[in-house]
């Protein structure tokens, strides 16, 4: 089954190009859709929910053309936008109740889903209280639970972790999780930072400028993108703990890199895991120089950096054939 | 009250709260499958929403605070003629019917200031209005609710004090067919103000998401056209060019109401020197009104053509 469904979708404005003949499929489940600012994330929901024609191409939602049945289309699918889109005079619980009304529940049904959505994404007695004394994170919890008030199938959630603190962002995202595992509701997510969507996500989808650069599986993307920083202690006998260890690495046929431009450039090395035996491979070796493991962590990467993985993955894939053909030979 | 509390615990934990009525259940997500009313629906909701909130029902206290006061201050002076007229078991009301919401109209346009940008800029400066458009409604929807909306609660502010003025006349033991006629004019008289006033306070309002800037813009337009009209009707009448009079009242919302029940609903005119258009002059008038309640309704769509995401 396929949720949304695009087929060279493209859409231009007199200067810009917002999408570019972009063909994607998204089946059940959670979906990221990752770019920079002005990727064209907005401008593809936008399209999906019917409000926007597309300059060519077609698009289908929950199998309904969206140049057609956009209004059946909104009946079942809900949007959480990216900007701040609350009335800060009111309660959470009359805004909430007033949207599910303009979805189409009745008075009693806008009621009742009201309090067992506000409950399931987090909002007890403060749902009484006027939502400009909300925290940030409350008001993404109220931001979302009126794109789920109404139960749709689907759920457009744009930058759901903007503004939240580490705490916040974790819950955000197990709450995304909870929508589809618990709820059985579909979403698309976005966000500029693919390290989030990889621990939420069944599937991600690459855009920039407009075009589609990446859809995979997100089981594919952790495997092949997992960035470990790593950090060791200096000892008498290597004074220089980190060149020994990239050394040792080398030795092993890992390169890293020294993370130069980063926080903690000098003491940090980075290095790609290529799979779970690369953080086995780390800790031997780290051990067998017997230097203290400060720290080693998946490093969350920005867009900019999965482009430039993007580009040495190709080569990096061509040596691994190349090896794995010397390795047949011999 | 709601409290989740997972599925192990709820039976342990249940029996010990007292009464059977309190038991907690953690019931986990429900999906919806009852009606889903759709777009008409939902434009109802958005107008009664709409409407209620512009006197401040469904809001917070501070926000009933002005509307109701205004619609007091529109009563009052109704029920103190009512009462002088039964009183004085007087042969006729000492205003008429249709003349009532001219004499009040600062406090009509006081409230079509306040409650134009209430039910608009808000909108549109919290960014509620994607949200909308996110559901089934379309543009139409949303401008049709809202304009509907102020038009019927200014109807409300402007037809309860002749409904006050009919029961009272009616208590006077006026004559009954003569009283309802009038009331009757007044109605379609303030149903036209009404009308018109929301189409132009809302446009107005829609303009901006700041609401002090849209309050004070419907006020100044309102005012101002009126008092500048006034003014150049009445140096019209000193000079002589009578003529001149009722053409002038084509230029503000008031006087083009004036106009409009001079010709066609059995008012005197609030002119100078009382001259009102003729029938012939009324039909511009009529066409006028009709004219400016169609553009501030296309206007109102344009506005949102482009509110997108």
């Amino acid at each position: 089954m396929t949720v949304i469904a695009t087929e060279s979708l493209s859409k231009r404005f007199p200067r810009v190009t917002a999408l570019d003949r972009l063909s994607v499929d998204v089946g059940p489940g959670v979906t990221g859709l990752v770019g920079a600012n002005g990727a064209g994330k907005s401008t593809l929901i936008k399209i999906l929910l019917g409000l926007s024609p597309a300059t060519e191409g077609r698009a289908e939602v929950l199998g309904l053309d969206v140049a057609t049945r956009g209004g059946t289309i909104r009946e079942r699918v809900g949007y959480m936008p990216e900007h701040d889109c609350l009335p800060p005079d009111v309660s959470a619980t009359e805004f909430v109740v007033h949207m599910a009304r303009m979805s189409g529940l009745p008075p009693t049904a806008a009621r009742e889903r009201t309090a067992d959505t506000l409950r399931h994404v987090g909002l007890y007695e403060e749902r009484y209280r006027p939502i400009g004394g909300y925290s940030t994170g409350m008001k993404q919890r109220v931001k979302l639970a009126q794109a789920l008030v109404h139960d749709p199938q689907l759920v457009f959630l744009d930058e759901p972790t903007n503004g939240l603190d580490p705490v916040g962002r974790d819950e955000m995202l197990g709450l995304i999780r909870r929508i589809h595992t618990d709820f059985g509701i579909s979403v698309l997510v976005t966000s500029h930072l693919l390290g989030e969507l990889e621990r939420t996500c069944d599937h991600v989808i690459v855009v920039d400028g407009g075009k589609l650069l990446r859809s995979s599986s997100t089981t594919d993307f952790t495997q092949r993108t997992a960035i470990l920083a790593i950090e060791v202690t200096d000892t008498d006998e290597h004074p220089d703990g980190t060149g020994a260890v990239r050394d040792a690495l080398r030795a092993r046929g890992v390169d890293t890199h020294d993370g130069s431009g980063l926080p903690g450039a000098g003491h940090v090395l980075l290095l790609t895991a290529e799979s779970e035996d690369t953080y086995d491979l780390v800790r031997d070796v780290v051990a067998d120089l017997g230097l203290g493991l400060v720290r080693m962590e998946q490093r969350r990467h920005h867009i900019a950096e999965v482009f430039k993985d993007h580009d040495e993955q190709v080569l990096r894939n061509g040596d691994e054939q190349r090896k794995e053909a010397v390795g047949h030979g011999g | 009250m709601a409290v989740e509390q997972p599925p192990a615990q709820a039976p342990a934990q249940a029996p010990a709260r007292a009464g059977e009525q309190t038991r907690i259940h953690n019931i986990g997500y429900r999906n919806y499958d009852g009606p889903r009313l759709g777009r008409a629906y939902a434009r109802r909701s958005l107008y009664s929403q709409s409407l209620r909130g512009s006197y401040g029902l469904g809001r917070s206290a501070k926000s009933k605070v002005l509307p109701m006061l205004l619609f007091v201050v529109m009563c009052v002076p109704a029920l103190i003629m009512v009462a002088v007229a039964v009183a004085t078991k007087a042969k006729d009301l000492p205003v008429d019917y249709t003349r009532y919401a001219i004499i009040m109209q600062a406090v009509i346009a006081l409230y079509v200031a306040s409650q134009g940008p209430q039910s608009v800029s808000r909108d549109l400066r919290f960014k509620t209005v994607p949200l909308y458009f996110s559901r089934p409604i379309e543009t139409a929807d949303y401008v049709g609710a809202k304009y509907s909306a102020l038009a019927s609660s200014l109807f409300i502010l402007t037809a309860a004090p002749l409904l006050v003025l009919y029961v009272g006349a009616l208590l006077a033991k006026l004559d009954f067919s003569e009283q309802t006629e009038d009331f009757g004019q007044g109605l379609v008289s303030v149903a036209l103000l009404s009308l018109l006033l929301a189409g132009i306070g809302l446009v107005i309002s829609a303009v901006t998401p700041r609401r002090g800037f849209g309050i004070a813009a419907v006020i100044a337009v309102l005012t101002i056209s009126y008092g500048a009209v006034s003014t150049v009707q009445a140096i019209a009448h000193e000079q002589g060019s009578t003529s001149a009079v009722p053409w002038l009242g084509l230029f503000s919302p008031i006087t083009l109401i004036d106009g409009v029940q001079t010709a066609f609903l059995g008012a005197s005119s609030a002119y100078p020197g009382e001259v009102g258009p003729s029938s012939g002059q009324g039909v511009v008038f009529l066409l006028v009104v009709l004219g400016l309640v169609a553009g501030c309704y296309g206007l109102l769509m344009r506005r949102y053509r482009k509110v997108g995401l």
